[in-house]
Formats: C-alpha cells, structure tokens, sequence
C-alpha cells in the first residue's frame, strides 16, 4: 500500500493504492474524506462523469469500503444471527446485499457479503464496526478480522465495462452472472470479480492485492481507451445510485449505532428493505422486534419521488398539502435524473402518505442568484428503482 | 460606597457563581454589593501573578463547562472574555509508549488503533453512550432540582418534566441512564475497551476534584460531569481563557459594575445577619454592617451555616445535615514557571497533542491505588496528574519563551494521617509531584524557574473553599440533583428568609459552570415576584 | 435419543430457588421436573462432609433472609425442617480488647442490631453510642420495611405504556413517600451512600462501626467506602425484616436439611426431581423455549423452562447467545459476576478459644472486623487481584448448636472469609495456601491456640464454588448486588422480570431482583410470573 511517511496526525487520511493514478488524472483537486481514506470527490466535471457510467465505462476507487473476513465452523450460523437475510442460501462464489440490525431492530448498516469459501466470508460495509461484529460472535466459533488494507478494490461500471475488462485480459468475463464471482488472471496478478456494483448498470467489482493495484489500473486504462474509460469521482457515482434507488448510510439513513437522538433510528421494514428479512430463518438479531413491527404496521416508509420541476429536492421536508401545513416527512436523496429526464428524490414519509401514486409536497429552497426562492413542488411516489436498465442483469452482456 | 438603604442584596465572595448571580441580579434592576474577602476578585477562578511576567491560573486552570447562554447573556466576549479550545491531549505510558487525543476524528482512530483497532471502533459507541447522556443532563442544569417530597405544583410540574424527558429517552436508554449514574467509571470503561492505556485516559475525568475512586460507583457520573460542557457546540471540547481563568471573572466582574453592581474586595463576611428570623445584611471582620433584605452566598454550604451564621437561627436538623454535607479535600495544585518547553519523549515529534491536557497514569490500576492513598490520609505516591501547558496557545500569559505549567494533582488529603500540613511537607509533595513529571520528560527539572504548590489546606485558607475542595462538596449520588446541598433545600434558598446559595455546592455542582449562580438568582427573582 | 416426556414446568437446578419455585409451581397445580446436575439437591445451600466425621453447610451457614411468610407457606416445618437455633447473637471480635457484643439473643427483626444490655458480658459501648445505636435501628428498621414490599413484586419496566408498570412504580414511590417527608429525605440521601459515611455520622466506636459495616458488605464486590453499600445493607435489613421474627437461625442438619425440606416440599406437591442430571441445553422451537436437552442426550419437553442457573450460565451456555439479539448478549457478558467470598471451614478438636467469648455469644455469629479502615484495607487488596492480607470473616461454630455435625466434644468451626477475589492474579494454585494461612494467623490474633486445634481445613474459593456448584464467577449473588445492577437491571434489562426475550423461559436464580441468599424471593417471584405469564398444559 502507498501509504506517505506522514504520521496520523499530520495526514489523518490515508491513501488507497490508486492515490497517484487519481492524483494525475484530477483536474479540479476535488478529494473527500471516505471512511479514513482521501478519495476523489470529482476528476473533471460530474456531468461528464455520470455520462461515462450511463454510456461507456468508468474506474471508481472503492478501496476504502471497510472489509471483513469471516471465517470458522460457525461462519454461517454467525452470520444468520448477524444478517436479516437467509445466508445458508448464498451458494460459494455468490454475492447478496444485506443489512443488520441491533436488538430493537433498527438498521446499523448495509453491505454485500462475499461466500468465498464453505466457512469463509467477506463483508463490504461502508462504515468500520469490528466493535459489533465481535460482539455479535460471542458463543460462536467463528474468526473476524478487518482486510481493508490488504485488499484495493475498483469498480469497473457502465455497458461497456464487459468489453473492456475482456479487451484486457479477462476472458470468460462475459460468463458472469450478476452477484457471481470468478477469478481472473490479469498478466501476473490473479485478481477476484465479481459481477456487482453501485450504479444499477451493467458492471464488475474488482477485488487485488495493493501491489497490483496501479497495474491494473493502467491496464484497463489502456484496454479502455477506445470505449470511452474515465476514472470517476462520489459525486458522479451519487446520481447513478439515486437513479438506482440504493441507499446510503449516513444519508438515506444513520446507523443505529450511532444515533444520539431518541427516534433517529429505520428499520429496514420502513427503508423498504423488507424483501432483505427472513423471518423464516431461525433467530437474527432484531427478529423479535422486526415481527412486532410487522404486527404494527409500517409508521414511516422510504418512496421514491418524482418531483415537479427540474430543482433537485435537496433536504426539503414534505408535506402532504401545497400550503405547508402538515409536515410529513423529508427528503434524505435528490437529484436531477439526466437519463430519466426527471427530478428524482428518496424521501422518508408517515404513513399512509408512502402508498405508490400518492401526491406530496416537496418544499424547496433555491438560491437564484443569491436571492433565496422557496417553492413548493407537487411530487408523486413512485417506484423504485428509477431507472434499471436490462443489460444490468443480461449474460452474456451486449458486444461493443 | 453604598448607602446601606440603597442596597437590595448582598452576594458575599466574588467567585464566578457569586459575580453570575449579581450579573443577573443587577440587570433585574436590583441594586446589588458583591463583598470579597481578598483583595481580588475571582474566587477560584484567578489569573494571579506571583513570580515575574508569568500569569498562573492559580486555581482552576481549563474552562468548558461555563455554560454558553450565560456568556452570552452576560455579553462576557464584550467584557474580554475569549475561550480558545486547545489540542487534544495525551497519556504518557510507564514504559515510554503514549496515547495521544486529536480532534481529526481520523487520526484519533488511527491513534487509537495503535493500542486496539478495536477500541478505536469502540470510542464511536462510548462517544455516542456519552452524548446520549449528556444530551439528557444538560436541559437539567439550567433548572431548580424538584423536591420529590413536594406537592407545591412547581414542584410536580418539574418532575414530571424531568420523568418526560427521561421517557422520551426510550426505554433501553432509560436503563442505561440508570446504570451509568450508579456505576463505577471502571466498569463503565470495561463495557466498551480492551486497552489498559485507552480506560485509564479516559478514567482521568472520574476521579478529578473527588474522593473517589474510578473503582467507585457513581464515579462514571463524575466523568460525564466533565464531558456536560462544550466550546462553539463540539460537545466536551475544553479550552483555555484568554488570559488565564481570571478572565473570567474579570469579565463578569465588568458585566456586572456595567450593569449597575458594586463590588468590595478586600471586605471579608464575619457573619450574615438575621433579625426576627430573615436575612438583614452582613456584619464584616472589622466590625462594619451592612445592611440587605437579601443575602446570597456564594460560599459553600458549611462554611455559610456553620461558620457565618448563628447556629441559633437555623433548625438543628438543617445544621445536622449540612455537618453531613461530604467536601473532601483531594486535590492539590502546582503552577510551575518553565524556562522553556519541556521535551517528554514519548511524544513523536510534531505531534499537537502536548497542546492539550497531558497525564502519566497508564492504568486504572494505578489510579486506585493513588486513592487508596488518600484514603489512609497520603497524598498519592504516584498520583495522577492533569498537566497543561496553556502559554503554547496563550501568548499573554508569559513572557517570550518561557512557558507556564498548571498540573492540577489528585489525590492529596486535606488532613494528613501523621498530623498537620506543614512547609516541609508541602515541599514534599510538590517534589512528588514533581518527580512523577520528571520521569516523563528529562529536562523539566532545569526549566523550573519557580513554583507554587498548593494543598487542599492552601486553597481552603486562600479561596476559602472547606478543605479546597473544588466542587463545594462531592458529586456522590447523595449529594446530586435534589440532595444537594441539603434535601429540602436544593432550590437554592436556605431555612431563613432572604438567605440564598448561589454557589458549586448548590445543583449542578462545580467547575467554572454559572449554572448555580444563574439558577440562584433566578430563585430570587421569582421570590421578589419579579420574572428572571 | 430417549423418549420425551412432556411436563408443564422443567425447572433447571435444585438450588434453594429451584426449589421453592418448583414448590409453589407444584402446589399450584403444575406438573414440575427438577433438574439437577449434582448429586443432591440445595445447589450451594448443602451441608456435606468436608474432613472425616466434619460436616459443614458449603454455603451459606445462617438462615435470616427467607420471608416468615414463605416459610410457613412451604410448610417446611411439616417437611423436616428443626431448628437448632434461633435468634442467634452477633458479637464482634476484637484482636486487641475483649468482644463487643452488637446484637443479642432473640433480638426482635429489624432490631438485631440493638444490643442487649443484660448479655453485655463483652466491651461496654459508650453512652452516646448505645442512644446512637437505638435511634440509627430505629430508623434503618423504618428504612428496611418501606423497602420490603419491592422484594415480593416483580420490578417495574421502564418506559412502558403498560399500565401495571406504571402502577408498579407508582406504587414503589408511594411505599417511599409513606415514609413522611423527612424519612423520606434521609432514606433518598442514604441510599446512595456508602456505608463508611453512614456509620461515621452516627458513631464513634470503632469496633461498631466496624461490626455494623461488615453485613454491608458481605459478598459484595465493595469495601465500606463504595457508594452503594447503604444499598446493600438495606437489601440484607429488608430480607431480615420480611423474615421475621426468629432472627439469625440454624437448621438442624446444616443447610442441606433445609434444602431437603424444601425438596420434600417439592415432591409432596408433585414435582419430580432428579439429580445427577445434568443438562446440556434449552431447547428452542419456532422462538419458544419447548425444554432442555440433558447430556445424556434425553430429550425432556416442557411448556415452561425456568433456570435457577447464573444469568450467563443461562443466556450463554444453556440457551446459547444464537437465539438472543447482539445487544443482549452484549448486556448479559457485561455482568459483573466474579465472587470475592471464600468459605473456610476447620475441624477442630475442641471448642475453639476464642479470647473472652462467652457460650451464649459461641452459639451466635462472631464477626471479625475491627474497625470499617480495616474493611476497606482488606478491600483494597481485592481490587488488585490480591486476597486479603487481614481478611475480614463472619464465622460460626454451628456444632456447638447441632453437635450431629461433628465427632462428640470436636467442633466444626464456618466463616465467610473477605477478600478472597475470584481472578487471583498468582492464581488459586499456589494462593490457597497462603490464603489458608493468612486466615489463620488472622484467626489466631482472637483465638490464641486454634492452630493447634485443627485437625482438617477446607477452603472454598470462589472458583472453587464456581466448579462446584456451577456458579458463573462463584458469587453467592451469582451477580453483584449494586444499583446498577439492581431491580429493573437485574440481571440485564429485557431479563428483569424473570421473562427473557425467548418465550416460555424463566430464570428463577439469585441473579434475579431480588438477589441471593437463603432467600427464595426470587424463585417465589419467578413461579408466580411463570403462573401468569407462562403457557399451560393443553
């Protein structure tokens, strides 16, 4: 890993194996903080990179997404009990989205599990939490260590990215199924895909040793260069996931782990992961709760929302009349969709005004020249995703 | 000089709660004399200068808990007062090793992980159990404690105010709320570390000020005691005052003379008045009476009733208890003239966090066993220290090169079990001091151009606070919210009519917080009928 | 895999609390299994041999705490329950002066503490201290029955909108207020206390003090300076007082003919009861506790599982942290349940001489704790993982009273001996015998001569008791008594109503409100919520 000789506290961030690959292709000196690494934000311009993922092929540095190694005799029981899913489904070489609760059912986070073995797992999180997943194998036989540092990972995305990993060296990528994972060589380094990603299109993850890293990066940069490849930053990726309708911890939702304030706290029945939870399965942490839940009756649910106008809905609260008189909710997501043409928005909104096809009311602040405008947008609840294109899931996908 | 029927009341000391109450008192509109035994004003809260250019905060030295609506309605930034937070901080280990504090959250895990990758992830959960409580406390100190045996409707209404906001917790907080102000600090810390070093850092704060242990319950109370406080929002931040902690009062000082008050230093209270069974003024060592409906004091509570009042005009049952009232003398205090910057080579080079409040005591072990020191009536052989060097920030404080030590000690008894304080034995214990300190860094001894050490008895005799505790009384579950200072009496007013409390020994308790003197006056003002 | 038979309640573990659940549950008409992992019943309460022709209660060696009312209730007097003692003394043994007496014989409840001035053949107390001593009873005594009531009620839920919650904590605030305003100021002011502070604004002696601060912390993981010890020593007056009349008791036959009367108090209701029955697991079914697994690998179904088991023995090992959520399990590793009392027992070859001691006072309980600095110097070592090196003890010489325990004119001589900390850091290997002889020559210093009187030692620490008799820590609490881990906490929020998160499981232990001893509280508790709250037979 190239990490500088600076000590922690004087460069807190630390830098992930394609830090000077980024370095040389950022334009605008756009980096963010992103769970201990600095990450680029934007490369040129988001429009040009957002493109690039709808239209050709795009690099996204997921390096800092916090890794997990599960392993043991009990892998799989540990993680039934940990997980809302039914793991003992999860075939080897298989990816699934999942989330975990704490005790009062409450969403402490999302991420993908990897079967990479009969007993041995890889958890992708977006946030470090070692604390819980230790505390969760009390009574187990089981071994979790974090390997974020040992392993870079880049997101190759977009409805070229098939062609380009196979102009590089990948052959029998095209065989992938969506959540499957295969092994490549790529010249001398063997590298782990697997057919997933965060931008609803067709596209790879790429998982190798640091050493590789920039490499790699270079060979698909050349592989690619005839498709339209370009390294992007979180900001681009962001439209592409609310197109997606995935959410995003911190935003969409704060982990119940860290909460401050009584009631801040979304159980997956109410982001409507409900599809994510098994209660068939045997016991998961949350179960009890979740069913009590379920008996209730959802409070609260996360919508899609198609908003008038072409102002992306940005933090507004939600209404369920134009005047503003009965607050119901607020929008956690939005933007403008450039590939649906429309202003879409995640909102969390009260019963019973999340039924698809209901209308609300988005109240929202524009800045018009320094002169602040409010206006207040019909919106509809809608379906999500907003936009799943067919060459996401097809195999083999489309030549280009 | 005031005319004696002018006045309508008489705050005695000019410490920071007594100058809050006559702030707000005085812009009531009410005419109001703050009398001072010393001839300066500031209690415990003093920038003194007893050796050259050096300016000491003789007594409390760090500033967070002063609650931010006061400064503000006081307009204490108009009158000079600048609170500037400061750098982390560290623990320095026996071995050489040291765990250093930042304020980048990500360097701070990094640092963390340096003694357990997974008590770095573990802070996050502390943190948050902190804040969640914190968030619970902090509405309360601004309040009158309710009197549980009360039917009086003020009474029910806070309660129920205090059980609703104690409700909307949820029910799972609702019990960790239980446990964590009944535990012991240790056991807290053992809920969410591993690392020896990480607890003891941590535990620092639960022993600060009091005679007990981290080992003991209800320490974790006092722990958060000192997280209540915050600069600019960033909950448990704490800074220095511009100037030293004098500046303070400096600033209330001003607030309150520009709202119209009147303060006699050098004027000590031989005893407060009472005539046909309420406050009528105060009468002063040299014989001198003053006249006022009312008498707020800003002395702790033993020293108000036991030693300022006839015991005559107080029931036997109140003076019973507040001889029952627990103030400890456990700390002691050392203000050290440097030459220089200490090296501590513990520290890498570079690192902030010297610029932040520094210890040596790497277990909680170690910790307890400095208690039970101070138990048998020692100070701590190895004691734990709280040592900050202010004139890194503080550019008034010291002249060009120099620095300013202030290492605030705990355990140190006010009355040692081999009898009386005496030079030499001060002068023990600052070397003990002194060589714990010297451990750390190589060159310290030879930076010391003077220094003052003060024991509990020091600061009883020059501040005036019983046995120099620092709180007016210890912050055991006895002694909180609605038992302090006395049960039945912890809305601020005493058995005799006109007499208040408006000092640390009153709720919330002590560090440079105002709470009990704005609280104080705002039960005087209701009194008066009139609306704070 | 045999056979399974079906039962309304299996209660795991013949403890005293076992027992008297699996009592009340069998006379309420509940068909009842006992399971027992050792050969006999009564758990740590058992009276067994410990050096040829010495028998000796293992735990506990004083009955005081069970409540008048359930011992009548159980009718243990019919099941073969004899006294050979009631009312007991307690004098205090002082290395350097003759013995204070503190309480006398046949002293009223809540009046054991007063002393009787017509025994007063020991240290004579100051004036000021016997008028202290009479209105600090007094009022303790009014403290410890306001407090009585919260024993036999299952602790309140917090923030519920259940209306019986509510009502529980109204009513325990009621039982308080009822008080009149200034009890009710001091006991909220004491409660929080340490009991150090207590004794010193009452008294001056301190050799009572001393005495009187030992009870607060008798199996606690505190020295008389941690708040929280007035909570502790009004936990033990409370017991006392709802315990009546007879004071400090002993059972004929040691603490296992008590047992043994509970178990024939058992059976004649119809439980079944089987020792040398160990069980391996709680079954679990579709999120229901359906029975236990023994290991013998018998399957036993039953609507109602109810473990007199330690909280972590249950939650951890029994049922297994895979059908309990992380948080809880998280709360449950978090108990605090490491023991810090060792039990000695000597076989003497007469009466052991202690220094001054009259018969009436050898027929009672001797307390050894010269002063409340010597408590807590003792304390201090535990907290280091060191034993005491002057340990504190509460002894008994119960042959003097039953002499079927002991060869004729021989004694059996039993104390609780403090600090004796669970992780000693040297380890127990090479401790115990320091240990033994430390208490010894602590012995020694009020009993000149008892070393050449020992024919046989036993000490049981509290891994000893932890092996044993399967006490998780070996607490004689099974989890420290402490405010936060007390009432609505005890043993972990969600658990605190003897319920637990998986339905149709119980616990019934002393880690349960309201907490160890020869009590029984908490297995009378647990029975009547598994009547309440538990499934019935078909």
């Amino acid at each position: 890993m190239t990490e500088t000789a600076a000590p922690h506290f004087k460069q807190p961030l630390l830098r992930t194996p394609f830090h000077e690959r980024a370095r040389a292709l950022s334009q605008v000196d756009s980096f963010v903080a992103w769970a201990g690494y600095t990450t680029v934000d934007v490369f040129t311009t988001i429009e040009q990179e957002y493109f690039a993922i709808r239209n050709a092929t795009t690099l996204y540095d997921l390096t800092p997404m916090v890794k997990y190694r599960v392993n043991g005799r009990d892998a799989v029981p540990y993680l039934n009990r940990l997980l809302t899913r039914d793991i003992a489904k999860l075939k080897p070489d298989r990816v699934a989205y999942c989330v975990w609760c704490n005790d009062a059912g409450h969403l402490i986070d999302d991420g993908t599990l990897f079967r990479l073995g009969e007993t041995d797992y890889r958890i992708c999180t977006a946030e470090r939490q070692i604390d819980w997943l230790l505390d969760s194998a009390i009574g187990f036989e089981v071994e979790i260590a974090e390997v974020t540092e040992q392993i870079a990972a880049l997101a190759v995305q977009g409805p070229t990215s098939c062609a380009v990993l196979k102009a590089a060296g990948l052959h029998g990528i095209e065989k992938l199924k969506p959540f499957e994972i295969g092994y490549f060589a790529l010249g001398a380094d063997k590298i782990m895909v697997s057919r997933t990603g965060f931008t609803g299109d067709l596209g790879y993850e790429l998982w190798m040793e640091p050493g590789a890293a920039e490499t790699i990066w270079d060979v698909l940069m050349a592989a690619g260069r005839s498709r339209g490849i370009r390294a992007i930053g979180s900001q681009a990726l962001n439209i592409a996931r609310i197109e997606a309708g995935f959410l995003l911890p911190n935003f969409d939702f704060v982990s119940a782990e860290h909460t401050i304030r009584t009631g801040r706290d979304r159980s997956p029945l109410e982001m409507g992961l409900a599809w994510l939870v098994d209660f068939n399965k045997g016991h998961f942490t949350g179960r009890r709760a979740l069913l009590a839940e379920r008996e209730r009756g959802a409070r609260r649910q996360l919508v899609g929302l198609d908003v008038a106008g072409n102002k992306p809905a940005h933090n507004a609260l939600i209404y369920t009349d134009s005047g503003g008189k009965r607050e119901i909710g607020s929008v956690t997501s939005a933007t403008w969709s450039p590939t649906c043409k429309s202003n879409i928005a995640l909102a969390i909104v009260d019963a019973p005004h999340f039924q698809i096809g209901s209308t609300v009311w988005a109240d929202i602040y524009l800045n018009r020249e320094l002169v602040w405008e409010r206006r207040m947008s019909r919106a509809r609840v809608v379906e999500r995703p907003f936009f799943a294109p067919d060459r996401r899931r097809a195999t083999p996908p489309a030549e280009f | 000089m005031q005319h004696p029927q002018d006045l309508d009341a008489i705050i005695v000391g000019a410490g920071h709660n007594g100058l809050v109450a006559g702030c707000y008192l005085a812009r009531a509109g009410l005419k109001v004399l703050v009398l001072e035994r010393q001839p300066y004003i500031g209690g415990a809260a003093v920038s003194r200068r007893l050796y050259k250019d050096f300016t000491y905060s003789n007594c409390s030295y760090v500033c967070s808990l002063l609650r931010p609506e006061i400064m503000r309605t006081l307009e204490l930034p108009k009158y000079g007062l600048q609170i500037i937070p400061y750098e982390g901080g560290c623990t320095m280990m026996q071995g050489g090793g040291h765990l250093a504090m930042y304020d980048n959250h990500d360097a701070l895990r990094r640092e963390i992980s340096r003694h357990s990758k997974r008590d770095a992830e573990a802070y996050e959960r502390y943190s948050r159990d902190v804040m969640r409580q914190c968030k619970f406390i902090k509405p309360l100190l601004m309040r009158e404690p309710p009197d549980p045996t009360s039917f009086k409707p003020r009474d029910i209404k806070e309660l129920l105010y205090l059980g609703k906001r104690f409700h909307g917790m949820g029910e799972e907080r609702m019990y960790d709320t239980l446990r964590f102000w009944t535990m012991s600090a240790a056991d807290f810390l053992d809920e969410y570390f591993e690392s020896e070093i990480v607890k003891a850092h941590f535990a620092g704060t639960s022993i600060i000020g009091t005679a007990l242990g981290p080992r003991s319950p209800g320490s974790a109370y006092v722990l958060l005691h000192h997280y209540m406080g915050d600069i600019d929002d960033t909950v448990g931040a704490w800074g220095f005052a511009r100037g030293g902690m004098g500046a303070v009062t400096s600033a209330l000082g001003a607030s309150f003379q520009a709202s119209g008050g009147t303060i006699r230093s050098g004027a000590p209270v031989a005893e407060i008045l009472v005539r046909n069974g309420r406050a009528s003024g105060v009468a002063l060592a040299d014989g001198e009476e003053i006249h006022a409906k009312l008498v707020i004091s800003n002395m702790d509570v033993r020293r108000t009733f036991l030693d300022t009042m006839d015991a005559k005009e107080l029931p036997d049952e109140f003076l019973r208890q507040v001889r029952n009232f627990k103030i400890r003398g456990s700390s002691g205090k050392l203000n050290i003239a440097l030459d220089g910057l200490p090296q501590f080579p513990a520290i890498p080079q570079g690192s902030p966090c010297t610029r932040g409040d520094m210890h040596v005591t790497d277990t909680i072990e170690m910790m307890e066993r400095a208690y039970d020191d101070w138990k048998d009536g020692r100070w701590s052989r190895a004691p734990y220290i709280d040592m900050l060097i202010p004139s890194q920030i503080d550019p008034t404080m010291v002249p060009d090169g120099k620095h300013y030590m202030s290492v605030f000690v705990q355990y140190c008894p006010y009355e040692l079990a081999d009898g009386a304080w005496t030079a030499a034995k001060r002068q023990a214990f600052g070397d003990t001091v002194i060589n714990t300190i010297a451990q750390h860094s190589p060159n310290f001894k030879d930076l010391i151009l003077h220094a003052e050490i003060r024991t509990p008895w020091d600061i009883e005799n020059e501040v005036g606070l019983t046995e120099g505790n620092i709180f007016q009384g210890e912050l055991t579950m006895d002694q909180l919210l609605f038992n302090r200072p006395i049960p039945g009496f912890a809305q601020y007013r005493s058995p005799v009519r006109g007499v208040y409390m408006c000092g640390s020994s009153t709720h919330p308790g002590g560090g440079v917080m105002g709470a009990p003197g704005a609280n104080a006056a705002r039960a005087v003002l209701r009194d008066l009928g009139r609306s704070p | 895999m045999a056979a399974s038979a079906q039962y309304d309640c299996v209660v795991i573990g013949a403890g005293h609390n076992g027992l008297v659940c699996a009592a009340t549950l069998a006379h309420a008409g509940r068909s009842v299994l006992v399971l027992e992992t050792s050969a006999h019943v009564g758990g740590a309460a058992l009276t067994r041999e410990f050096a040829p022709g010495f028998r000796v209660s293992a735990g506990a060696h004083l009955l005081h705490l069970m409540p008048a009312a359930l011992l009548r209730e159980l009718k243990l007097e019919s099941h073969g329950l004899e006294w050979a003692a009631r009312g007991m003394p307690t004098t205090a043994l002082l290395p350097d002066g003759p013995p204070l007496l503190v309480a006398g014989e046949h002293a009223e409840p809540g009046r054991a503490l007063a002393p009787d001035p017509a025994a007063a053949a020991g240290q004579a107390m100051s004036a000021a201290d016997a008028a202290a001593l009479s209105s600090y009873t007094a009022q303790m005594r009014r403290f410890a029955a306001a407090l009585v009531p919260m024993f036999s009620k299952v602790p309140p839920r917090l923030g519920t909108t259940d209306w019986s919650d509510r009502l529980a904590l109204l009513r325990l605030g009621w039982q308080v207020r009822k008080l009149g305003r200034r009890d009710m100021r001091e006991l909220l002011r004491i409660v929080g206390m340490n009991v150090y502070d207590l004794l010193e604004e009452h008294f001056d002696s301190a050799a009572l003090k001393g005495a009187l601060g030992l009870d607060a912390v008798l199996g606690a993981n505190f020295g008389p300076r941690s708040p929280g010890t007035v909570l502790t020593l009004l936990y033990r007056l409370a017991a006392e007082s709802a315990a009546g009349a007879s004071g400090l008791s002993q059972p004929k036959g040691g603490m296992g003919a008590f047992c043994d009367a509970l178990a024939r108090a058992a059976t004649a209701g119809g439980a079944v009861i089987r020792t040398g029955t160990p069980v391996a697991g709680i079954l679990v079914e579709a999120d229901r506790a359906v029975g236990v697994t023994l290991e013998s690998g018998e399957h036993i179904r039953a609507q109602n599982v109810i473990s007199n088991a330690d909280p972590k023995t249950t939650f951890l090992k029994l049922l297994g942290p895979r059908h309990l959520d992380t948080g809880f399990v998280r709360r449950v590793d978090h108990i605090r349940t490491r023991g810090l009392a060792g039990k000695l027992h000597l076989a003497l070859n007469r009466a052991p001489p202690f220094r001054d001691v009259s018969a009436a006072s050898l027929r009672g309980r001797l307390l050894l704790s010269p002063s409340l600095q010597h408590i807590e110097h003792a304390y201090n070592h535990s907290k280091y993982g060191e034993f005491s090196a002057s340990p504190v003890m509460e002894i008994t010489v119960p042959s003097v009273n039953d002499p079927t325990l002991a060869p004729a004119g021989q004694h059996v001589l039993s104390a609780v001996v403090q600090y004796a900390p669970y992780a000693l850091k040297e380890g127990w290997q090479s401790g115990r015998q320091r240990f033994v002889d430390t208490a010894l020559d602590t012995l020694e210093r009020v009993a000149p001569g008892l070393r050449n009187c020992v024919l046989g030692v036993e000490l049981l620490t509290p891994l000893d008791i932890e092996r044993e008799f399967h006490i998780n820590g070996g607490h004689w609490h099974h989890a420290d008594l402490a405010f936060d881990q007390f009432l609505m906490v005890r043993p972990v929020p969600g658990a605190a109503q003897y319920r637990t998160p998986v339905p149709g499981l119980f616990l019934c232990g002393a880690g349960c409100h309201p907490g160890g001893g020869v009590m029984g509280v908490a297995g009378r508790n647990a029975a009547n919520e598994v009547l309440t709250q538990g499934l019935k037979s078909p």
